[in-house]
């Protein structure tokens, strides 16, 4: 585990998680969170855990993203609170 | 008042959680609790036992395979629940359907009773969710769509030996159909990929998972005792351990992927499946 990249990538954990509970727009919302998977892959990946890492690149960055903007589509863009 | 109250117990709770991860035991380290009772047997007794280098794979699918079949379920049983939930099947017909000649563009309106071009490559049809024709797009994904296939395919095969397995490659399986869905239409892909067959592989999933379990009992060993079918197989039990690693990984991959494109279709034309994304 190499520390800079470590500091990093958390850092950009805690920024996407952060915006994709405080955005308006559901789209943005969705987006962010496969933003934030893909870094949660990343430093799984920086971890060893390459099982891990490849299981949260595809469910958590690309279908449930999809899932998501899927729903979004057939709901509302903006939320209400 | 409340907000401050709120955030004030989620900052202590915070406090408290961090302070605990100091009594973790450091990253990688050998003495940690977790790495010196069961572990050392599973590093040092996978490749003898089941004949699999990567270790990851022979803990979930043999060694623990009772979860991985309940997993299996679980998956299954969210394909299910989606499809009881946004499933409509009211039949409830437009009264004009719009088809689009895509070689001219010129869009002809049919009433009801008139006859409709189905199935022809020539008409398109246009329904609310319409969008125009994406050359780009439509030429990209029909490009790289083999490619992913092939490659959810050595994931599943090649799980033994490098990272992946029944549940990554049937989500990149999932994921291509889905691909497919987007770049040309819901219609055409549920005429490919029908709902049928993804009701009929999420569930033969899970059955080939649980019926090699009963198999290894007809042959004398537990559920899922894969070393069992040794006498089928006509290999060793570690060799008999690692094909029985392969078809259940097979049977994850296809309840996968068509749970996957089960809830695909469900969402994106809110139980329908006449139009979608």
């Amino acid at each position: 585990m190499i520390w800079p990249i470590d500091i990093i990538i958390i850092s950009f954990v805690v920024i996407c998680g952060i915006a994709a509970i405080s955005v308006k727009d559901l789209l943005s919302s969705a987006i962010l969170f496969g933003a934030y998977s893909f870094m949660m892959c990343l430093l799984w990946a920086v971890m060893g855990a390459v099982d891990v890492a490849f299981t949260e690149a595809t469910v958590g960055a690309g279908v449930s993203t999809v899932f998501f903007v899927a729903a979004i589509f057939r709901t509302s863009r903006r939320t209400r609170d | 008042m409340k907000k401050f109250a709120v955030i004030l117990g989620l900052m202590i709770w915070g406090g408290l959680l961090i302070y605990i991860a100091d009594d973790f035991p450091g990253w990688g380290d050998p003495q940690a609790p977790a790495s010196v009772n069961l572990s050392p047997y599973y590093i040092e007794q996978s490749i003898p036992d089941t004949d699999v280098p990567n270790v990851v794979t022979s803990i979930l699918a043999d060694y623990r395979g009772f979860d991985t079949m309940f997993e299996t379920a679980v998956i299954f049983t969210a394909g299910l629940a989606c499809l009881f939930l946004l499933r409509s099947y009211s039949t409830k017909e437009p009264d004009v359907y719009l088809y689009r000649h895509t070689a001219t563009g010129v869009i002809l309106r049919i009433e009801k009773g008139g006859t409709i071009p189905v199935g022809s490559a020539d008409f398109e049809r246009i329904d609310a969710t319409w969008v125009p024709h994406d050359l780009i797009i439509k030429t990209t994904c029909r490009l790289i769509l083999p490619f992913v296939f092939i490659f959810a395919l050595y994931v599943i095969a090649h799980g033994h030996h490098s990272p992946g397995g029944g549940f990554q490659g049937g989500v990149i399986l999932g994921a291509a159909t889905i691909i497919f869905a987007i770049s040309y239409n819901l219609r055409t892909a549920t005429r490919n990929i029908t709902e049928r067959f993804a009701a009929f592989f999420s569930a033969a999933g899970v059955l080939l998972y649980a019926s090699t379990g009963v198999l290894c009992m007809f042959f004398g060993g537990n559920f899922l005792d894969y070393g069992a079918l040794a006498p089928l197989f006509g290999t060793t039990i570690a060799g008999a351990r690692s094909l029985g690693i392969l078809i259940v990984e097979i049977g994850v991959g296809m309840s996968v992927m068509a749970v996957m494109s089960s809830i695909y279709y469900n969402i994106s034309s809110n139980g329908r499946l006449n139009e979608g994304l």
